[in-house]
């Protein structure tokens, strides 16, 4: 082979450092003020809110008073109880992240390859939400989703929907609500994997006989495998556990997700424990969910 | 695509302007099928425009560009058989070697295609790299990977956008031999281009040499270099002397100029100007050195009152910079055969050559002289 002739001699190995010497201890400090907010605000409440997983209610019966007492039951009574508010997040949040991949997708893409100079204006009309409050947005959508309002009448007009159906305070509008909120998770993830594209690239598929839909699946898409693996996970983990958007825009406990379980449970009702397990199941759920995920993704085989 | 006939590829008339700025001007070239043809200019000469609307990658303003008897001037690029040797290759990095040889293949359903791309591996001699990725390849091995993701489709025109310009020096000299070896060995139409001269001369059976936008000669590479009809050729192409002189006198065999008080001769058939101006040009290496006392041969033409300015020992040549009485600098390259003498710095010397190896020409004696290339890059 030709190209065999060619050798390159790398440099030679630098001498070994002599152990236990000169080893700095920089990467360490830098990582010093990182490690102790995280123990502070992060390890330490996590092990407290485990212990309080496993009490249970104090004898004498006075509210809000609880014993360790290591009661593993907690979790099975938990998930027992609220099952149908685990696969209703579930399914919340899994729809929402479709909706908003569809919307986010076209949206992000544009802006990656057609905005031209429109490009930096588009991208700060993204994020302009984020100036407003998310709970005066989401208030606005009980507005924009009544059952009186301009859309649902519209809607109803067209006969798009039956006449009967009403929006206001059902899945529907917590589905379009957690879809809103989340969407700019979405599209900035996707857009910085898309604008990352060489256009060169798309220019070697189509010079190959890549017509502009096959160019997209066999190039772009891929390509920008990493911004959808990173914006559904933006937004599927927060949606599943969000509690606003049912709170304001569903009905209880008919639209309830887990998040309002959880929030009832620590602050109406009092009861720590129960809280606390369900926190836990949802963070083991969406762990385990998300490691199955990437793995089916095959984050690591991308680029 | 072997499925409709080849044949030469024909730009008529062919203009590319982006806004104001107009990259390509007016061109009117053939590419014989089967030549290996070098698009040879400095950035901004309009060559890689050019490559593009061939490739379909860019639409001429105005003009048509056929395919034998096909019209492919609008034709989308996935519908040319046409394929491009990219610049920095753009190898899909999320596809491993052999299905971004196999890509152009799949899409077009074809049988086999295990059995061509192994033989288009075979053919850049990296059969055994199938399963890598390209991030994982060297340089020299991505440019032969893009080579053969190119040639597997057999296209009629096999376009390469300075396949080269990557690598270094001494894979560049093996992989133009390479290059050559795979053209001719599948018979592919080759349209190259480049602003590297030798690499243009050393591959191309004809190479057209560019400048803003416009074809300034074209032919083979001993033809330009001979007999170079403008002075950006004469210039852009390896180095040339060149003397300003006036036209006194001529008959049906030679020209005769009379530079700076000496009278010299141009054949007729070498002089590219009927203007009484003219810059007489000759070829460093064509120039022999003699000392001062040494009798110039008769019929040759000469300069004599040459100093010695500079002398570069380069190995199997000296270059020697020759100020004569008017202040000018003539290069002269002496091959070190270790017969005559070499000249030190400061050496009185005689000029002299041959008048065929003389040409004429009219304009602008720095053009295209490399240092002074100072166009928009594109």
């Amino acid at each position: 082979m030709a190209i065999a002739s060619v050798a390159h001699t790398g440099p030679a190995a630098p001498p070994p450092v002599p152990p236990g010497r000169r080893r700095s201890l920089t990467p360490y400090l830098l990582l010093l003020p990182g490690i102790a907010w995280l123990t502070i605000f992060f390890v330490v409440p996590i092990v407290t809110l485990f212990g309080t997983s496993l009490q249970v209610p104090a004898e004498g019966g006075e509210t809000g008073v609880f014993v360790q007492a290591f009661r593993f039951a907690n979790y099975v009574d938990a998930v027992t109880e609220y099952w149908a508010q685990f696969s209703r997040s579930f399914v919340y949040a899994g729809i929402a992240t479709v909706l908003a991949l569809a919307i986010g997708y076209p949206l992000a893409y544009m802006i990656a390859f057609k905005a031209g100079k429109l490009r930096n204006l588009l991208l700060v009309l993204v994020v302009a939400p984020f100036f407003a409050s998310f709970i005066l947005r989401t208030i606005a959508w009980r507005q924009i989703l009544a059952d009186e309002g301009f859309v649902v009448s519209s809607l109803k007009w067209l006969h798009v929907i039956p006449q009967t159906a009403t929006v206001t305070a059902s899945a529907v509008a917590v589905v379009a609500g957690i879809t809103y909120n989340f969407l700019p998770f979405m599209t900035l993830p996707l857009y910085a994997s898309l604008e990352r594209i060489d256009p060169r690239l798309l220019e070697a598929g189509s010079d190959l006989y890549g017509n502009g839909f096959t160019v997209f699946r066999k190039v772009t898409f891929p390509l920008s495998l990493p911004g959808v693996v990173a914006g559904t996970l933006l937004t599927f983990i927060p949606a599943a556990g969000d509690y606003v958007n049912a709170a304001l825009l569903g009905r209880q406990p008919g639209t309830a997700m887990i998040g309002n379980v959880v929030e009832s449970r620590f602050f109406r009702i009092v009861d720590y424990p129960t809280a606390a397990s369900l926190s836990f199941v949802l963070m083991a759920a969406i762990l385990v969910l998300v490691f199955l995920y990437i793995r089916k993704a095959g984050t690591e085989e991308l680029v | 695509m072997a499925d409709d006939t080849g044949g030469d590829l024909h730009l008529r008339d062919v203009t590319k302007s982006f806004g104001t700025f107009t990259a390509v001007d007016d061109l009117t070239l053939t590419i014989p099928q089967g030549s290996f043809f070098a698009l040879l200019g400095p950035s901004g000469c309009g060559k890689t425009t050019t490559l593009r609307m061939i490739a379909g990658l860019e639409e001429p303003t105005a003009g048509s560009i056929t395919l034998g008897e096909r019209d492919i001037t609008h034709a989308k690029p996935y519908k040319r058989p046409v394929n491009t040797v990219f610049q920095n290759y753009a190898l899909f990095p999320h596809l491993d070697i052999y299905e971004n040889v196999a890509f152009g293949l799949r899409r077009r359903r074809a049988k086999d295609v295990d059995k061509q791309v192994m033989e288009a591996l075979a053919l850049v001699e990296l059969p055994h790299l199938a399963r890598r990725k390209p991030g994982q390849l060297s340089g020299g091995q991505q440019q032969r990977i893009a080579l053969a993701r190119a040639v597997v489709n057999r296209p009629h025109v096999l376009l390469l956008d300075e396949p080269l310009g990557a690598l270094d020096l001494k894979l560049r000299r093996q992989m133009q031999i390479e290059l050559k070896r795979i053209q001719t060995e599948v018979g592919l139409t080759f349209v190259h281009v480049t602003h590297d001269q030798e690499e243009a001369m050393t591959m191309a059976d004809t190479v057209a040499v560019m400048n803003n936008g416009r074809i300034e000669q074209m032919g083979a590479p001993s033809e330009l270099y001979e007999a170079p009809s403008t002075t950006f050729v004469a210039n852009f192409l390896g180095q040339s002397n060149l003397v300003t002189g006036r036209r006194i006198a001529a008959d049906a065999e030679a020209v005769t100029v009379l530079c700076h008080g000496q009278t010299l001769h141009v054949p007729v058939s070498r002089c590219g100007t009927e203007d009484v101006d003219v810059l007489l040009g000759v070829r460093p290496e064509k120039i022999h050195l003699g000392g001062e006392a040494q009798e110039v041969a008769a019929g040759l033409n000469s300069f004599a009152g040459g100093i010695v300015s500079d002398a570069s020992f380069m190995g199997v040549s000296t270059q020697y910079l020759v100020r004569l009485p008017w202040g000018q600098d003539l290069t002269v390259f002496a091959q070190n055969r270790g017969i005559g003498e070499q000249y030190p710095v400061g050496s009185r010397v005689t000029l002299s050559w041959e008048p065929a190896h003389t040409f004429a020409l009219a304009g602008d004696a720095t053009a295209g002289v490399e240092s002074d290339v100072a166009v928009p890059v594109g």
